[in-house]
């Protein structure tokens, strides 16, 4: 596909905006106090202000201006000092009062900047127009053997930020960098997890195409909620052709919305714009304005995190790790900190490093969880960098009480204590062993002596298994060759 | 002087003083619904066995020592728009005809928590929209002053129950005068306290940035007892504030010496009638014979009140009205081909004619070609009258004139012409525009014997003066009915 290209051949430049929904990661909604938790039983998160019910009132959780304020601040934007509501009214049954509280007059970030990556190698600075609060709406489940459609309103009043870039991105490719951008600033304030699939981050592209050297902008079209970068990169090239197609056959584009059917890759009209729907948008009445003291934002400002890009050059000057490290330490915050604290702790970064690149990111994988989710302490991860440094513990002993450690943070030094795992650091008990091992293996002796050098590992493995691998494969590997050399 | 005769007050210090139990009380509150509910029609829901079990309690509490309350044990009413958990509540709409809700609305609870007997939900315009409480989908109140007249509205079950002697007292809403006006035209006092004062959670909106609770009262002792209760911040309302100067009770005293009154020239033009304009003007003088002083002015922007309020109403109310639906709860039509069906014909035949109305006038101002044009000019015509408020305020700590233009209109004769029916608000709609506190108490009948009222406007929070003056002029006015 060609769509990706900055230059396409065909001498047409895609001009694409987006809208990205976040769904903030607090504890309770936006207007209420139910829980936002994830996968609950349909409907057990609901009270009858998120209900909709007559005569409740909406108060708004200040932890969601908060978070918004946060994202503002990394993405560079103006925070609006005199910010509010409003309500977006539209009939639908997972809309519980038929509106939507969200925020039109004033926003509460505006005109920000993100630096994104390009495929050239350099950077390049996306406008953010706004971000915006509002409150996610229910979920409909469709039984349609029955012919019933049921509402689940355990995500209705769930915080949303909506962050609306300029059309300053040109290609597939800057629109998967400028999500991934956002993304890291979003979860390393922790405000979201971003997991597309989840729908925890959803993007509405708006696109249209012009001839190359135009600056006039097309008509644009928007795709609605694509759910994952492969669907946003087709969607992006199947819209973009469709443009094109139109103009070279002398037609027009029409403004609409559009749903891209990923399975068939062609997107479809949901309606035009003079289908548009009128939102009569007015200012929430339930509500009072929203100001944001300097204070407020200040508290904020000195509350944000290192972030990656920072945290990575400081990397290349502090630690002596090899750049692909860096990039796979600072991935994730909650990794990135472990990283720091462990490093600070045994004085090992690369050793520190490989735990976290090594084991801690496979059994993460292995047991489909988070980073953040990690329960081990830095201080027992140099612990047991210590141990094994120290020559405490071999290799494998290591792997086992990390994998205790992973899952429940025990003592490595108690643990190793506990079990008996230290290595077996006497010589003469060694050599016992290496014996009896030679003696109960004559074939491989046989087939060792005769130049089969490969007998010696299979030896190896032998000596280690009979101490239960408490011996230090090094030790084992050189009498092993001694013995061997006086027969 | 029969128990149903005494005034909420009294009868509390009289179960204080355990002269009367409150059992006594219901009975003789429930003999008068018997009798007469019949004829004028206050309640859609009495509930006589909740208000018996209730009465126990409190009557343990009385008894135990723990609840002191002034109106502990006295039985009132509560307009059908307030949320009362597990008892009814149906904004006078078959949109919520069976409607049960699992709350009640904050200010029920401060009265219930004080003892405050609940005996039922009073009638009113369906989901407050009317000004004769003929637009419920219940049937019609009649004014127990004069059976052929209409109580006013849209608290007109509220009015009629207490004018009737059904209650002691009643909870009213006011969004363009809804209190004011049937206290007017039922010879009662009813207040519309300064917006933020009374929590709103659990009343039903109709125009969120103007209704407020308040009491329709037998007098101004009782009303200030009642709204004394019912100021307090809830952090359930976000526009509910911490206020104070809520001493009602210790600002009745009487004395208006020195008491600056303005009265706006232009409530005194055409379409009132000569006998409201000339009580109204009596009691103006017998303010200035108390030693106030008491002058005409011109105030601004007087004529563009009523557009500028159902402008701002109508839009807010056509998006609070959204979410009857058909969906969750309420009405839902037994036949429908699709969504937009269902919707369509739930709301078509769950709404009565003027809440269709203002919807349709409320989408209509609120569609993106009339924005601005109507919405955002009724916000700025509303900011002009707050400040012609404000101004009228530095010289005058009181503004006086009428509730309404004339006495109670006769049953049927208003829902003809609503544009007619609107105009009449133009005295109460103000304060709903500008937030600020209004009381309206009898000043006089006219020929036919219909109680007329006399209405004081104050400054934000500045109900303590408002009561004071009531006062002092209820005592010079001297006994009603």
């Amino acid at each position: 596909m060609t769509a990706g290209n900055i230059i396409a051949d065909d001498g047409y430049e895609t001009v694409i905006g987006l809208e990205v929904h976040v769904e903030l990661a607090t504890k309770t909604k936006i207007f209420c106090g139910c829980s936002t938790k994830f996968g609950a039983a349909v409907n057990t998160q609901v009270c009858p202000v998120c209900a909709g019910m007559p005569g409740t009132l909406p108060v708004l959780n200040r932890r969601v201006v908060d978070y918004a304020i946060a994202v503002g601040l990394a993405l560079r934007c103006e925070i609006t000092r005199q910010s509010g509501f409003d309500r977006k009214n539209y009939f639908y049954p997972d809309n519980p009062q038929n509106y939507q509280i969200s925020q039109l007059y004033a926003p509460v970030c505006q005109n920000g900047r993100v630096e994104i990556d390009t495929a050239a190698g350099g950077t390049k600075a996306v406008g953010i127009h706004e971000i915006h609060m509002e409150e996610d709406a229910g979920k409909l489940i469709h039984d349609g053997a029955a012919g019933i459609t049921y509402v689940d309103y355990n995500r209705a009043g769930v915080p949303l930020l909506e962050i609306v870039s300029e059309p300053d991105l040109r290609s597939a490719e800057e629109v998967i960098a400028y999500l991934e951008k956002l993304r890291m600033y979003i979860r390393y304030l922790g405000v979201s997890d971003c997991k597309m699939q989840e729908g925890s981050m959803r993007a509405d592209v708006n696109l249209s195409v012009r001839p190359i050297g135009s600056t006039a902008y097309g008509t644009r079209t928007e795709m609605k909620n694509l759910n994952s970068y492969t669907a946003i990169t087709h969607a992006i090239a199947s819209e973009r052709m469709r443009q094109i197609e139109l103009l070279k056959a002398g037609e027009t584009v029409v403004q609409e919305t559009r749903r891209f059917d990923e399975d068939r890759g062609v997107s479809y009209s949901m309606r035009s714009k003079e289908e548009a729907k009128d939102y009569r948008y007015f200012p929430e009445p339930d509500l009072p304005g929203l100001a944001i003291s300097g204070e407020w934002i200040a508290r904020i400002r000195s509350a944000q995190p290192e972030f990656r890009p920072e945290k990575m050059a400081r990397y290349r000057k502090e630690y002596d790790i090899p750049e692909y490290d860096i990039a796979v330490l600072t991935e994730n915050r909650a990794l990135a900190e472990i990283f720091e604290e462990t490093a600070a702790l045994c004085g090992q970064p690369k050793k520190a490093a490989n735990w976290l690149m090594g084991e801690t990111l496979r059994l993460l994988k292995e047991q489909e969880m988070e980073p953040e989710e990690i329960c081990f302490s830095p201080a027992h991860l140099a612990a047991l960098i210590g141990l094994v440094e120290r020559k405490v513990i071999n290799a494998t002993a290591a792997k086992e009480v990390f994998a205790v450690m992973f899952a429940k943070d025990v003592d490595p030094v108690e643990y190793v204590e506990e079990k008996g795992l230290q290595q077996e650091q006497d010589a003469g008990a060694v050599r016992q062993v290496c014996e009896q091992v030679l003696k109960d293996n004559p074939q491989s002796v046989a087939d060792y002596l005769g130049g089969k050098d490969r007998a010696l590992g299979f030896l190896v493995g032998q000596a280690m298994k009979a101490s239960k691998g408490k011996a230090d494969p090094g030790m084992v590997n050189r009498l092993l060759k001694e013995l061997l050399q006086a027969k | 002087m029969g128990l149903t005769e005494l005034s909420a007050v009294q009868l509390g210090k009289k179960i204080a003083a355990k002269e009367i139990r409150v059992r006594e009380a219901l009975d003789a509150v429930f003999a008068k619904t018997d009798a007469s509910e019949g004829k004028y029609h206050c309640f859609i829901t009495l509930d006589k066995e909740g208000a018996y079990r209730q009465a126990e309690q409190v009557q343990e509490r009385i008894d135990a020592g723990v609840c002191d309350s002034m109106l502990a044990g006295v039985p009132m009413a509560v307009k059908d728009n307030l949320c009362t958990a597990g008892l009814r509540t149906t904004c006078a709409s078959k949109m919520l005809a069976q409607f049960v809700p699992p709350y009640s609305a904050a200010a029920v609870e401060r009265l219930q928590a004080a003892g405050a007997i609940l005996i039922g939900k009073t009638n009113m315009d369906e989901f407050a929209m009317g000004s004769t409480t003929e637009t419920s989908a219940f049937g019609i109140t009649k004014n127990p002053c004069a059976e052929d007249r209409v109580p006013g509205g849209s608290s007109g079950g509220s009015a009629a129950a207490v004018a009737a002697g059904e209650a002691y007292y009643a909870l009213g809403t006011d969004t363009g005068g809804s209190i004011r006006q049937p206290a007017s035209h039922c010879g009662l006092v009813g207040i519309k306290p300064t917006y933020g004062s009374v929590s709103r959670y659990g009343l039903i909106a109709y125009a969120s940035s103007m209704d407020q609770i308040g009491p329709l009262a037998k007098d101004v002792t009782d009303a200030a007892a009642v709204l004394e209760l019912l100021c307090a911040q809830d952090p359930k309302d976000a526009v509910s504030v911490k206020r104070e100067g809520t001493n009602f009770c210790g600002a009745l005293q009487e004395g208006v010496k020195g008491l600056r009154i303005g009265i706006p020239k232009a409530y005194f033009g055409q379409g009132i009638s000569e006998e409201v304009s000339a009580a109204v003007l009596r009691a103006a003088e017998e303010f200035k014979a108390a030693g106030a002083v008491v002058e005409m002015f011109d105030l601004a922007y007087v004529k563009y009140a009523v557009p500028a309020y159902y402008t701002i109403a109508d839009a807010e109310a056509s998006s609070n009205l959204e979410r009857y639906d058909g969906i969750k709860y309420g009405y839902r039509a037994e036949e429908y081909a699709d969504l937009h069906g269902l919707y369509r014909k739930s709301r078509s035949a769950g709404f009565g004619t003027e809440v269709k109305r203002r919807i349709l006038l409320g989408t209509f101002v609120l569609s993106a070609d009339c924005y601005e044009a109507y919405y955002l000019k009724a916000l700025k015509v509303r900011r002009l009258i707050r400040q012609a408020f404000e101004n009228a305020f530095a010289d005058y700590d009181v503004i006086l004139g009428p509730a309404a233009p004339a006495t109670a209109p006769k049953l049927g004769e208003s829902l003809q012409d609503p544009l007619q029916m609107y105009l009449a608000d133009i005295y109460t709609v103000s304060a709903n525009l500008t937030g600020l506190p209004a009381i309206c108490l009898p000043c006089g009948k006219d020929r036919a014997g219909l109680p007329i009222g006399l209405q004081l406007t104050g400054r934000a929070f500045g109900e303590e003066v408002l009561f004071r003056a009531a006062y002092t002029y209820e005592k010079i006015r001297g006994a009603w009915q």
